[in-house]
């Protein structure tokens, strides 16, 4: 992922932004703005006012994501997955199931995880997106990702994106789980190379180091 | 990638009963149904109205009555872990634990979960079947594995709900609002028995929203339980299940709600397993008869008579758990 794509995209988006068709009941077309929370400098919505997109119509939306504000040209119908990999090039979140029974899409959404297969972009504006590139440090792995190696937490490895933002939001959430918690909070991501007992010791892994 | 619609993000209740108006409106609350149904082309959707923006539909308060009311859009991970639901009413804390996947808890919603489509895979797959207006119920002649044993006709769906089973036992009801205003139902009238329509699964009118559940007191000495078996333990849609609301006065039966899931088109409650639970002592023997009631009237398809003996032998442990210690 470079910044040359991004800033491609960026003005891409002001180009294109002339063709969104957006209208908020009760007024002409103005600027569009998702949410309470959204992000500065763009229009705040008027309490009465609701958003409208229309079909097959593109519309610029910024989404947060690893700690960036990413501005971009999205459909309604466009999964966050989908936005990911193939408008930003963060390929981490694999295409699996794409109808969330498999997690190798998981992302985090404001700490949580979640599929991003089964997420539309459009409702992840205003929330903080991570996926596993952002949990890196320059080329330096995170600890869940490292405590993965050390652990020899997968084969295939394909799941593995996945299965360390579902660890990364357990242990966000709860630094010190117990084996079965970490049974149960890694139920959502299928493994079909059967590591398991592997992943589980290194999520275990990963906890030790983080308190440490 | 699913077929376009638009996207309409109103702010008040009021904005997305006006905003279902619209041809082919639907609503999003978690969107965990709803996309894996347009993905599979289940239906058509033309406007997609989300309620992420509506404010106060989340969360659970207390009622002066000493229930609960839980806000629709309430996602089933925050009922799941919410300390007075499971100190009250611990079989819904059980049924919202036994829903999916975390993820999907995380995103899905006690209202959507009430809503949500049926899984039958001549349902969601490329059949026309009867509850997509098409001419038959392809699981009869078919792979009914997962189909009803109980309530079905015409269509032999089973309900997905766990939280519909918790909730009906509990007495709950919703608050659904619409264009003609505010009304209750209660959450045992919510779903509509194929002979009455198979091609519907609420009773909630076009521009009808559940905006949330309430949730009676707990009576005096109640028993309260869910329970799910699933094919794979890890997570997956109940093969079969029953919630139990009891209550006991020392180890006599005074009031018993049985709710069985995955055993009928909608939510089952088993009346007559009540009746032979109330007024007597739960030992073995009613506990016995009670499981052999529940299932008297149980017609299998030609591959879920497996479910029988299941729906039997859960009973039989699930009424033993209520038992005074």
């Amino acid at each position: 992922m470079t910044d040359d794509t991004r800033d491609g995209h960026r003005s891409g988006g002001q180009e294109l932004s002339r063709r969104a068709f957006i209208k908020t009941s009760g007024m002409g077309t103005v600027a569009f703005a998702m949410g309470p929370a959204y992000g500065a400098g763009q229009a705040a919505a008027d309490e009465e006012t609701e958003t409208r997109l229309e079909a097959g119509e593109t519309v610029p939306i910024t989404l947060h994501i690893n700690g960036r504000s990413e501005r971009l040209l999205v459909e309604p119908r466009w999964s966050l997955l989908f936005v990911l990999r193939e408008r930003l090039g963060l390929t981490a979140a694999k295409v699996g199931c794409e109808r969330g029974e498999c997690g190798s899409c998981t992302v985090l959404l404001d700490d949580v995880p979640r599929y991003a297969c089964m997420t539309l972009a459009v409702e992840a504006v205003g929330r903080r997106i991570e996926t596993a590139e952002g949990l890196m440090d320059g080329e330096t792995l995170g600890q869940v990702q490292a405590s993965f190696v050390k652990e020899d937490g997968l084969q295939c490895g394909y799941c593995t994106p996945g299965q360390v933002m579902a660890a990364e939001g357990l242990l966000r959430r709860n630094p010190s789980p117990g084996r079965d918690e970490i049974r149960h909070a890694m139920s959502g991501n299928l493994c079909r190379c059967g590591a398991y007992a592997h992943i589980f010791n290194a999520v275990e892994d990963a906890a030790r180091h983080r308190k440490g | 990638m699913t077929t376009p619609f638009s996207y309409v993000r109103p702010r008040s209740v009021a904005d997305v009963i006006s905003s279902l108006e619209a041809e082919g409106a639907t609503i999003h609350a978690g969107g965990t149904d709803l996309l894996g149904c347009l993905r599979d082309g289940v239906y058509a959707v033309d406007t997609v109205v989300s309620l992420g923006d509506v404010e106060g539909l989340a969360g659970v308060r207390e009622l002066k009555d000493g229930g609960l009311a839980v806000g629709a859009m309430t996602t089933i991970t925050d009922l799941a872990g919410h300390a007075t639901v499971a100190g009250r009413y611990p079989g819904l804390a059980q049924a919202a634990a036994a829903v999916a996947s975390p993820q999907l808890r995380h995103q899905g919603t006690v209202g959507g979960n009430l809503c949500q489509k049926p899984r039958c895979w001549y349902y969601r797959g490329d059949f026309p079947c009867l509850r997509k207006g098409g001419y038959k119920c392809f699981a009869v002649n078919g792979e009914n594995q997962h189909h009803a044993i109980l309530g079905g006709a015409q269509c032999f769906i089973v309900h997905p709900s766990d939280l519909a089973p918790a909730l009906m036992a509990l007495d709950a009801a919703a608050i659904i609002d619409g264009p003609a205003g505010t009304r209750r139902v209660a959450v045992a009238d919510l779903h509509v028995a194929p002979a009455e329509d198979p091609t519907r699964e609420t009773v909630l009118e076009p521009g009808e929203v559940i905006t949330e559940v309430r949730i009676p007191a707990p009576p005096a000495g109640l028993y309260n339980s869910y329970r799910k078996i699933r094919t794979r333990r890890s997570w997956d849609f109940a093969i079969a299940g029953c919630a139990l609301a009891l209550t006991l006065d020392g180890d006599t039966v005074r009031q018993a709600r049985v709710v069985l899931a995955a055993a009928a088109p909608v939510p089952w409650r088993s009346t007559a397993a009540e009746d032979v639970l109330r007024g007597n002592p739960l030992d073995d023997a009613h506990i016995r008869d009670a499981a052999e009631t529940a299932m008297a009237d149980a017609v299998p398809m030609t591959h879920n008579a497996y479910k029988v003996p299941l729906f039997k032998g859960m009973l039989i442990e699930e009424l033993a758990k209520a038992r005074p210690r």
